[in-house]
Order: structure tokens, then sequence, then C-alpha cells
């Protein structure tokens, strides 16, 4: 089966195609747009989870299937930068590795597990065929940006997902803010992908090829100097800001809450924001190589991660709140691989993805009760009214965290340990900080929303039910996934063996650094306390003294004006970049106006005066001339017909006189 | 004879033949004109075969008063199909051709 996994991403593709093409209103009944919706994905699992059990067979060494479809891009010669030319060709060609493996179980498995809960989810909603095609085609693309062999049909998977995410952001298109965000959303990404195409051009213009395995083999080979490794590094990681929201790109990540619920979770928490994490997993040799580009990598993830958690803090949109979370997060992940660990970079990808994937149904879940209700001031003691929904947004909360025993503790700790032995220890303090400060809004958000008074309308109140069970059991997976995902990448100070980290190493050569045990639990224990103390500082804030953030923001109203403003970065931009660009538009379309119009006008204005001035030399000139011969022939003509008398008489008399005159001149001269 | 005097007749009565042509109004008075100019340079012809003792010039006037007799014919013919459409011989009403 191993052979066949470039069937993977084929699946959904053939789903999405049947169900665009035909959709509800050809099949009639739901369940057929169902099976192929939700099926396609679950093949797709299915096939991923074989494809890795026959990978993991194979000794180590070999971990690595490529498919080479077709030669999909032949081009002619070209000229690379050393001067050497090598025939330009891109096939289309799949590979499947320990890296491309997690990455498609979990896009597939989590992938299924949404679309199964967006069947409950989307019920109701007209375009559900639609969602689904959407949903379906994502899954495709997403697919294909995780198992392609080469950065070209990455970059295609890479630009597909962005595309379905435009699409998903605007679902509700009929909503302005919708159809705004969905618009944010892609030229955001625009630069970002810009960033990318021209790292994925430098490359070939260095390497001669595309291929992920040519790529490593030439750096392998120490062919790449360190300041080239640099620009390519840092063009690529242009397109993972974009596409991951990192700073300062992260903009368009909190506005693309607009979409249904499970769309977030899917895009926008668990798979495709973390692109950019695969993608400088993928490039590890090529990070690892650079100081510099690896550096920025660790400090943007650094940053965003405080940076957006500060935001999460004090936002009442249940779903924004999630969304700053997951930029932070990523912007852990990023740290990690920034810090040389890729591995435990990957590590916090699988299992944020199970967590946060969770926390949004689960939030879906409650908005969903609440009838479309997402201001967490206007919910609290929900707890007694989704017996489910509850349990599993703890453990979801607990998980990320970073409690021990759940997935995040796992993952997040082995984060922070590479940023501590990275030498960058000021990274190290803002992780545990942000860890601190993400268990704070977590715990805000479930004593807010779980707890306390309960703050709905009557009449909301009145509806609030749990979830079908189509919606609740994909949840109840997503926790035991969240609880026991960890496992896989148990550290070796906990009596594990990392497996995990074992699993990547034929993808991911990381350098391992020996530390004490000791150590590490030391490092363990600073993490979790700071998260017990963000939990504790919330239930302090939001179930002791329920008044207290009030006065609290009373107090620092500064601050809190300009956390709960997003740091005004969204007012910036928009005087800034949009202000200008709108500006610069309305300059151009200005000068389109006077200027080139203006030529144009004044051209036709001048043709159409030469125009009628031929015109009047024509009618005063040629004609003149031409009837002032005429009339002048006539006049001259009045003259000499007074001649013609008509008398014969006279004509004889003139001919005598001629023939006289004639004789008298021939006789006498 | 002399010939100076037969070339005055025949000057003469040329030129009263001019004159009636020219001065005349009535058809048939212009047309006796003619034949009076004709028979004039009929004279002329007939005094120089004398004088120079050459026949050419009798037999010329023979031709002339063939041709004079042909041309009177159709003129008559002329005359009358004129004075049919406009009853009357005045020369003066024949203006058709006046520009």
């Amino acid at each position: 089966m191993l052979k066949y996994f470039w069937l993977i991403p084929l699946f959904p593709a053939f789903g999405a195609l049947v169900n665009g093409l035909f959709g509800i209103s050809f099949f009639k009944k739901k369940r057929w747009v169902n099976i192929f919706a939700v099926g396609t994905p679950f093949l797709s699992f299915i096939l991923s989870s074989i494809a890795t059990l026959e990978l993991l067979k194979l000794p180590a060494g070999n971990r690595l299937v490529k498919a080479i479809l077709f030669e999909w891009v032949p081009g002619g010669i070209a000229v690379l930068r050393d001067g050497s030319s090598v025939p330009f060709s891109i096939n289309l060609s799949f590979q499947f590795d320990p890296l491309s493996a997690v990455m498609a179980l979990v896009v597939s498995g989590v992938g299924f597990l949404i679309h199964v809960y967006s069947i409950g989810y989307m019920g109701k909603d007209p375009g559900y065929a639609r969602y689904f095609t959407y949903l379906n085609l994502f899954t495709f693309s997403m697919l294909l940006l995780v198992l392609s062999s080469n950065l070209a049909l990455m970059f295609v998977g890479w630009e597909g997902v962005g595309l379905c995410s435009y699409l998903l952001i605007g679902f509700w298109y009929h909503k302005d803010s919708a159809a705004n965000a969905g618009k944010k959303a892609f030229i955001v990404n625009r630069v970002g992908d810009f960033g990318f195409l021209l790292g994925i051009l430098f490359t070939f213009f260095t390497v001669g090829s595309l291929e992920f395995t040519s790529i490593n083999e030439y750096i392998k080979g120490g062919h790449l100097s360190t300041s080239l490794a640099t620009v390519i590094g840092l063009l690529l990681f242009v397109g993972a800001v974009g596409k991951s929201a990192q700073l300062p790109l992260y903009v368009w990540l909190p506005d693309a809450m607009e979409g249904p619920t499970p769309v977030s979770a899917l895009i926008h928490a668990a798979t495709m924001v973390t692109a950019g994490v695969y993608m400088v997993s993928r490039m590890n040799l090529l990070y690892s190589l650079s100081e510099i580009a690896s550096g920025v990598v660790a400090v943007i993830g650094g940053i965003t991660a405080i940076y957006s958690a500060s935001m999460g803090l004090v936002q009442n949109d249940i779903k924004r709140i999630l969304a700053y979370s997951t930029i932070s997060q990523i912007g852990y992940m990023m740290l990690g691989c920034g810090s040389g660990s890729y591995s435990s970079g990957m590590f916090h990808l699988t299992t944020h993805a199970f967590f946060k994937a969770l926390l949004f149904l689960s939030a879906g879940s409650v908005i969903h009760a609440l009838s479309d209700e997402m201001d967490i001031r206007k919910m609290g003691g929900l707890r007694k009214y989704l017996p489910v929904t509850f349990p599993v947004f703890l453990i979801g909360a607990l998980a990320i965290s970073g409690i021990p025993g759940l997935s995040g503790f796992f993952s997040k700790d082995e984060i922070l340990l590479s940023a501590y032995l990275s030498g960058r220890k000021w990274i190290w303090i803002i992780g545990v900080i942000t860890a601190g400060m993400t268990a704070f809004y977590m715990f805000r958000l479930i004593f807010l929303v779980f707890y306390g008074k309960e703050r709905m309308d009557e009449e909301v109140k009145h509806h609030i039910h749990e979830s079908p069970k189509i919606m609740t059991i994909p949840l109840i997976i997503l926790a035991g996934l969240s609880v026991i995902g960890g496992y896989i990448g148990l550290p070796e100070a906990m009596g594990g063996r990392n497996w995990f980290r074992s699993f990547l190493s034929s993808v991911i050569e990381e350098e391992s650094h020996p530390i004490s045990h000791s150590t590490e639990y030391l490092l363990m224990g600073i993490s979790v306390i700071s998260a017990l103390i963000g939990i504790y500082i919330a239930w302090l804030f939001y179930i002791k003294n329920p008044e207290l953030p009030e006065k609290l923001a009373e107090k620092f109203k500064a601050l809190y004006t300009l956390l709960y403003r997003k740091y005004y970065v969204d007012e910036i931009y928009g005087a800034t970049f949009v202000r200008g660009t709108l500006n610069l538009g309305e300059f151009l379309s200005k000068y389109d106006l006077a200027v080139i119009d203006g030529i144009v006008n004044r051209t036709a204005d001048a043709t159409r005066g030469t125009g009628s001035a031929s015109v009047l030399f024509d009618l005063k000139v040629i004609d003149g001339a031409l009837n002032n011969m005429a009339s002048g022939f006539g006049k001259g003509s009045n003259i000499f017909r007074k001649v013609q008398t008509g008398l014969i008489q006279n004509y004889l008399l003139a001919i005598i006189i001629g023939i006289f005159i004639i004789i008298t001149l021939t006789l006498f001269i | 004879m002399n010939i100076n005097f037969m070339i005055i007749v025949g000057s003469i009565i040329f030129l009263i033949g001019i004159l009636g042509v020219l001065l005349r109004r009535n058809l048939i008075i212009i047309l006796m004109s003619i034949e009076l100019m004709l028979n004039g340079v009929n004279l002329n012809f007939i005094a120089f075969a004398n004088y120079l003792g050459d026949v050419k010039g009798q037999i010329f006037a023979l031709f002339v008063i063939a041709v004079a007799v042909a041309e009177a014919a159709v003129a008559f013919g002329l005359i009358i199909a004129f004075m049919r459409n406009k009853d009357t011989f005045n020369i003066d009403d024949m203006t058709l051709m006046k520009g």
C-alpha cells in the first residue's frame, strides 16, 4: 500500500469534485453529500495510517518513498548562480517520509473528525454542499502541501490552502465583515507568499533543483554558503510568517474567525496555519546552517507568542481569544524550530492540532448552544447545561496550559527546554511567561463561560441545549487524543524514549544537548508553576473577586485599552498600508483621469479641431476654387454668348470682314 | 476684249451678290444673291480661261453651274420647309441658334 500513498490527497479532491459539481440539488438527500464529504478524508486517513505503519517496518535510514507521477513543468536549460547550466524540470512527485507521515496523519485525522463535526454544525446551512466542497478542497490542498516532494508542488498546495481559507472565511459572504475578513486574509497572505515564491526561485537559482532530497544533498555536500542559506531561509520564512500568522503578518487570523467554527478549528488552528512550521522543519538543514535565519525564526516566534498572548488576555469574543491563543502557540512552535529543535516544533504542532481543534470545536458547541452568541460576557454558568462540552473544553484548556500528564505539557516543555539550551535565555523567559498567560486566558474563558452567573438573555437561555452526538463524539475523540497525544514524545527524563523525535530523526537532523535530568525537572517545574499561577490568578479574578478585573482595568486604563484595542495594530496598518494603498490608488486614478485621459482627450480634441479645419479648408478653398472657376467661366461665357446672335447674316459679315482683312494683310505685308 | 473689263464686271456682280446676301431680309432674294455671287465667279473663270487660252477654267465654270443647280434645289427645299413652319421668308425670324 505504501507505494500508492500518492492517492492520499486525491480522495478529498474527488470528494470536492463530486460535491462541487453536483451538490445537494443533484443528490436530493444530504446523505450522499455526507458520504462523499466525510468518506473521502476518512479514506485518506486510513491510507495514511496504513502507509505510516508500513513506513515504520522499513529500517530507519530508508524511510523515504517517492512517487514521481510525471514531468509537470518541462523547461529548457537554466543557468544557475554559479554559471553552470542544468535542465529546468519540475516533476509532479510526492514523497512519504516520517515528517510527511506525521502531517498527513494530523491533517487527514483531525480533518476527518472536523468533517464529521461539521455535519452537525452546518446541518441547517443552505450552503451545505458548497461548505463541504471547500472543506474537501482544503484537505486536498493541505495534503498536497505536506506530501509534495518539491517546493514547487508544495507552493501549489500552499496557495491552495490560502484560497480555501479565503473561501471559507468568507463563507457567509452576505455578511460584510466575513467578506472583508476573507479579503484581508488573502491579501496579507499574498505578502508572505511573495517572499516564499522569491525564496523558491532563489533556491532553484542556487541549487538547480526544487526536490527536497536534492536540496538536502546539496546542503550536506557543503555547497551552500552560510550567507546564501540566510537569504533563502529568511525569504522562505517570510512565507511562513504570512501563512502561520506570525508578527507582523498575524492580523488576518483574528478576523478569520468570521468563518464557520469548524473551519476555524481545521484551517485556522489545527492544520493550515501550521504549514509554516512544517515548511521550516522540512528545510531544517537550511535553517541549521544559518545562525541568523534560525535566530530570526526563534525571535519572531518568541515575540509573537507573548505578544498575541497579551492580546488574548482581555478579549471578549470566545473565538478571538482562541485565535490569539493559536497565534501564540504557533509562535511557540516557531520558537522551537528556531532553537534548533525542529522535532519539538512538530511535536507541539501535533498536540496543538488535537487540543486546539478540540477547543475550537467545543467553543463551536457553546456558540451553537447559545444561538450563535460569541461574547463571553453574555455567557456564564453553562457547566450544567453542557455536560459533554464542559469536560472536553476543560481537558483542552488543561492541555494547552501545560498541566502535567496532558499532551500540551510534553510538547511545550520540550520547546522551552530547547529554547533554554539554545543560548537565548531571554526567549526561554518569554516562553515561561507566555505559558502563564496562556493558562490565565484559557481559565478566564472557562470561568466566564462555564462558571459564575448566567448572564445570557432569557430568550437564549430558553434554547440552551447540548449538541447532538455527531458533534460531541468527535469532541470526545479529540479530548482523548489531547490527553494521550503527548505520550508519543515522552521525554527520557520521565522514563520515555522520545519516540516521536527518533521517528523524525531520519528527516530532521538536530544536535542533542546533553542535560542532566535534574535541570530538566527544574525547567518543567518552573513552567508548570507559571501555568498554575496563571490559573490561580484567573480563579482570583473571575471566581473569587468578580469585580476585581474591572477595578484593575480602571486602574491601568491605558494598558487595558492598549491590549483591548490589540495594540492598535489594525488601526496602524489601516492608516499606513491600507490607507496608503487606497491613497496611491486614488492618486493613480486621478493621474489617470487628469493626465492619461487628458492626453487622450486633448488628442481627440486636436484631431477633431484639425478635422473641422480640414472640412473648412475643403469647403472654402478647394470647393471655393472650383466654384469660383465655374462661375468665372459662366460669367465669361455670358459675355461671349452675345456674339452668337443666331442671325446668319451677322456671321457672314464677320466672315467677309475677316477675309477682307486677311487678303489685305497678305497683299500689303 | 480687255481682261480687266471682264474681271471688273465679274467682281461687281460678285459684290452685288455679297451685298444682297448681307443686306436683304427675304430668303428668296438671298438665294438669288448667292446665285449672283456664283455667276460672278463663273465670269471670272471664263475670263481667265479665255485670257490664258486654257479650257480648264471653262470646265470649272460648268461644274459650278451644275453644283449651283443642285444647291438651289436643296436650298429651295429648306426654304419651303422653313416657310411652312414659320409662315414667313424673313431671315430675321431664323434665330433658333441664338446663344
